[in-house]
Formats: structure tokens, sequence, C-alpha cells
């Protein structure tokens, strides 16, 4: 496909949707939203790029390929549930660190991190599954 | 403590990644592949001396406390089952060392077989059923992939019936999880056992223990429904299905004496005697199944289903002399199924083919071959020393202590079939003649070191059958005080939910 509307809004779509699954990832501990949306996010984004442009393109855009982006993503998994157990806690308990910005106050802890680890895996899965239906119908 | 019962999950999921790191490089995921058996075998060892003197070992994930958050509980069932799964884990991947095809490795073998493991010792060691149930969604996706894998359309046949009949299996399970829920509340095993009593309507609970008996059936291939498993068996690489022999099933007749002890133990008048109806059945139709059968493989597979029916035995006696039978027959068929499929690979290995019609005289071609199945077909059958002959001892003096000599002259009559099938086995591969036409001797037949590594995992298990008959004493006495911790539970559900309760 080769239309210029299409190849234009999507240039500004992608960062628009980018930019969301990071809200989407980093608000998820307390309201709606976490790692699984935000990597559908992302990987729709992809999606949306490989209708505009091609495939090929699409998948220089992740520079590495999928299956490493989830083999990553399942490592920060296990290491955010490690720490907890330094400190003499069970396994995957949260440790939290507070420290303020400009006068707010900002917890990140390993909760954050596990979600991390989550939205890529499923960045990596979907992609995976989305670039090869694509490329099967293509 | 949290480390010890965690290593066994981590430490394979850690090793299939770094597995997915050196795709390119074969020797070394070889090397890191092991790191998934020997953590389970490590902390099953250590784990069972701890829990011998400390008692029951658990640890609340995330530090929620129980019964809201997930547990992993470490008993001495649990820690003598993930021992075991260790050990044959470890000779199934030393025999797939010499045997596995590059392009296999390439495909990610080791670390799905990785994978597979840490659905197994998460299986062994969960306290929670939704998180169980998970657990075999994990096992189920494994070893979908490693059933698969390698193509071709026999494989893909095979695997396709596999994942159907397991979907369904997994269907019943999260209904049954769902029903219970809703009328208890929880789905810690441990809060279950104490609450399930207090179900007003114990109709109600006893429905759904039939959706595990179901579900967990089919896992375990319990009559009627194993149908599935000589069906698909057969067709992966022998190291898989050794694999699988000596760990699926066993994980879901683990299951089904975890719950039916820990949670269904109210209506045990229905449940246990429906459960020994289905023993019962299992053992002769599994055993007249390998009767008719002329495929190495395929004959076996057949007995696995045939001693699913011991262990179901042993559950459905419900004395603590019976699930200590079982917990000795569930170890003893772990080791002796997995060598069996071994020495068949070093048969088909040699000869080119698994159907029975076209091998023999092996007897005398490689009588190293010969003795490793003659030892592991006569410890299958129960024959003194080996662990076949404890652990039937065991069930049968059980089934007679408590007076169900039915289900014992059925074990007593299937254990003879088996012998019978085994000197099938016997005759035709090793000692008549070779027939006129014979599969022709392979070209490429391995030696050296190479041998010695398709060997030596058949050796281990066959001589460990033999070592646990000779220590029958303090084997037997561990399953005996793993078998009454499991008919009384107050240890466990204190040691879950913490004394006050």
């Amino acid at each position: 496909m080769n239309s210029v509307l299409l190849m234009t809004t999507a240039r500004l779509l992608i960062s628009i949707l980018l930019l969301f699954a990071i809200f989407l990832l980093v608000r998820g501990h307390n309201a709606p939203g976490g790692g699984f949306i935000a990597g559908l996010v992302v990987a729709s984004a992809v999606g949306l790029y490989a209708l505009a442009f091609d495939i090929r393109s699409a998948r220089s855009l992740l520079r590495v390929h999928p299956r490493t982006i989830i083999a990553v993503g399942l490592l920060v998994a296990v290491l955010s549930a490690l720490p907890g157990m330094f400190s003499g806690d069970p396994f995957m308990t949260g440790i939290w660190v507070d420290f303020s910005v400009g006068g707010e106050s900002v917890k990140l802890g390993t909760p954050l991190l596990f979600d991390l680890g989550v939205f890529l895996v499923v960045v990596g899965m979907a992609t995976i599954a989305l670039l090869w239906l694509a490329e099967e119908e293509g | 403590m949290s480390l010890l019962i965690v290593t066994p999950i981590v430490a394979p999921l850690l090793a299939a990644l770094a597995g997915v790191a050196f795709r390119e490089r074969p020797v070394v995921q070889r090397l890191i592949s092991l790191a998934g058996p020997l953590s389970m075998l490590g902390s099953g060892l250590a784990l069972l001396v701890i829990v011998d003197s400390d008692g029951i070992q658990a640890t609340n994930l995330g530090d929620w406390p129980a019964p809201f958050g997930i547990v992993l509980v470490a008993d001495l069932f649990s820690a003598f089952m993930l021992l075991m799964a260790g050990i044959v884990s470890l000779a199934a991947l030393l025999y797939s060392f010499a045997t596995l095809r590059e392009r296999n490795i390439r495909f990610g073998h080791y670390s799905v077989v990785n994978l597979m493991l840490v659905g197994v010792s998460g299986a062994f060691l969960t306290g929670d059923m939704f998180n169980l149930f998970v657990w075999f969604e994990l096992m189920l996706i494994a070893s979908f992939v490693l059933l698969a894998l390698g193509g071709g359309r026999r494989r893909i046949e095979g695997a396709v019936k596999y994942v159907a009949i397991n979907l369904l299996s997994s269907a019943f399970f999260l209904s049954g999880a769902g029903l219970l829920y809703a009328s208890t509340g929880t789905l810690n095993m441990a809060d279950l056992s104490v609450k399930i009593a207090q179900v007003d309507n114990q109709g109600l609970v006893t429905t759904i223990a039939m959706f595990f008996v179901i579900s967990f059936g089919l896992k375990s291939a319990a009559f009627p429904m194993f149908f599935w498993l000589p069906a698909s068996y057969h067709t992966p690489s022998i190291d898989v299905t050794a694999l699988f022999s000596g760990l699926l099933t066993k994980v879901g007749v683990y299951a089904l004496i975890r719950t039916f002890t820990l949670v269904f133990a109210n209506d045990v008048d229905f449940t246990h005697t429906l459960i020994m109806v289905l023993a019962g059945f299992t053992m002769v139709v599994g055993v007249i199944g390998a009767i008719a059968q002329y495929d190495y493989r395929r004959l076996l597979s057949f007995h696995i289903v045939s001693q699913i029916g011991y262990m179901l035995m042993g559950l459905s006696i419900f004395t603590p002399a019976a699930i200590a039978g079982a917990i000795l027959f569930m170890a003893h068929n772990i080791l002796v199924k997995t060598s069996l499929f071994l020495v068949g690979g070093l048969i088909a290995q040699f000869s080119g083919t698994e159907s029975l019609n076209r091998l023999g005289d092996m007897y005398r071609s490689k009588p190293m071959i010969a003795a490793l199945f003659a030892v592991a077909a006569l410890s299958l059958a129960g024959l003194p020393p080996s662990s076949g002959f404890i652990s039937k001892l065991a069930l049968v003096r059980a089934g007679i202590e408590a007076e169900a000599y039915v289900i014992t002259g059925i074990s007593l009559f299937v254990s003879l079939l088996t012998l019978y099938s085994m000197i099938k086995i016997w005759n035709s591969v090793f000692w008549r003649p070779a027939p006129q036409d014979a599969a022709g001797p392979v070209t490429e037949k391995p030696g050296g070191a190479r041998l010695a590594l398709m060997l030596s995992p058949a050796l281990l298990l066959i001589g460990l059958s033999v070592v646990f008959g000779f220590v029958a004493q303090p084997v037997f006495e561990l399953a005996t005080a793993a078998a009454e911790s499991l008919i009384e539970p107050s240890a466990y559900v204190d040691a879950v939910l913490g004394e006050t309760s």
C-alpha cells in the first residue's frame, strides 16, 4: 500500500502511540494500564508502520529480533523478583525507593520493573505474531 | 528458606533464557540446560533433609500473607518428587546430548525443556489451586512445542491430538477451580482443606471433585481418558518421550494425590471408591492394550497407562500405608519407565527400527543393551530385588490390610500380564533369530564417548532402581512419613496458615 495520507499520519500517530504506551506503563501500578496493555499499544504502532510502509522496514524499526525482546523481558521480570530476597523477605517482595523530584514525592519499585518485563514480553510476542501474519497475507 | 523453594523454579527459567542468548552455540546450550535438572535435584535433596528435620516449609510470594497471596510449600512428598524429577530429566538430557540434531538445538529445544521443568517444579511446590493451573498450562505449552519441534506430518498429528485433549482437561480444571472459589471463597489449598468441610452443600463439593477427577485423570492418562497418550508419545524424538513418560503423567498423579488428600477428603466413600474403579480399569485396559502392540514405544506407552492405575490404587485405598505405596510406585515408575524408553532409543539407534516384528538376535550383538533391558523389564514387572518389587509389595500389603481384595487381586494379575509383555519384547528383540525382513544394520553407528553418553543415563536410572530395592528400609520410611502427613494435613495447614488457625 502506498498512501501518502496514511504514511504521513502514521509517522505522527506512531510517536503519539509510543508516548501513550510509556504513560500506560508507568501509570499501571495504581490505575488502569500496565505493562501488558502498553505492550499491545507498542505492537499496534509497529503494525501500523507495517501497514503504511512495508513489513521489512517495520522489522528494522525494532532493531533487534522480537525473540530477543521476549527473552530480555522475561529476564527483567525474573530479576525484579530477586531484590526482595536480599533483604530477607520472600521471593517477589516489592522493594520501594522514595525520593522527591522538584518537591513531588516519587516512588519507584521492583513491581514497576516487573511490569517493564511484562511490557517487553508482550511487545516481542505481539510483534512476532503480527508481522508473521502480515507476511503470510502478503 | 525462601531461596531453596524458589530455586527449582527460577534456575530452569534463567537457564531457558540463557539458552536463547547462546542460540548458535550448541555446546554452551547443552551445558546451560543442565542447570534446570541439577537445581531440581539439589533443592529436592536439600528440602527433603530440611523438611525431615524441621517440618513443612512454606514461603509467601511477594510477602502477601496466605491465604490471600500465592504460597509455595515443600513437604516430604513434593520434595521427593522434585528429586526424582531432577534425576530423570538429567538422564534424559544427557541422552539427548548424544542424539539430538543440532537443528533442533538451534530451534531452542533445550530452552523449551527447561521451561517445561519450570512448570513441573511449580506444580510440585505450589499451594494454590489456580497457581497449579498456571503451572499445568506452562507445562502443556512447553510439551506441545517439544512434541511438534522438528516438524513432519506424523509429529504434528501427534502434537495436535495431545494439545486438543489437554485443552479439554484445562477447561475442566478451570471450571472446577471457579466453582471451588465460588463455594468456599478461597483457592489456597491449606485454606480449602479447612473451609471445604464448612460448605453447606456437600453435594456440590463432590461434583466439583469430579471436575478435578476428569481434569487430572486426563493429564495422568487414567481410564477412560488415556487414549491420547499412546496416540502421541511414539512420535517425538526418544529423549522427549523418555522425559514425558517420567514427568508429565506423574505430575497429573501428583495433583490427584495432593488434592484428594488435602482438599477433597470429606466424601471418601464416594470419590475414592470411584477412583478405585478407575484404577482397576486403568491397570487392566492399559496392559491389554500393551499386549496387542508390536511397536516398542507404543507398547511401553500403554504400560505407562497401566501403571498409572497402580498409583491411583494406592490413593483410592486411602490408608497411610497405601499412599506410601503409591509414592514409592511413582518414584519407581519414574526411574524405570524413563530408562526403558532410553533403552528403546539405543535399540533404534543400532537397528534402525522400533518395530518388534523386524528386530531380533540383539542378545548376541549387543549384550550390554540386553542386560539393561532385562533388569529394567523385570523391575517393571515387579521382581525382586528391584524398586518394582518393593513398591508393589507395599501396595499389595496395604491393599490386603485394608481388605480391598478385588483391586489387590487385579493388581497382581496385571503384574503377570506386564511380565508377559516384557517377555514378548525380550523374545522378539533380543532372543529369537533375526527375521527374514529384519531391519538392516544402520550405517552410522555411534562409538566411543558418544556411546558412553548414550548408555550412561539408562545405566544410572536402572542402577538407582536396583539400589532402591536394596535400601528399601529408609526409602520406605520416607514414603510412609510423607503419606502420613498427606492423610493428616494439619501440619501442612499449620505451616501455610500459621499456628493460630
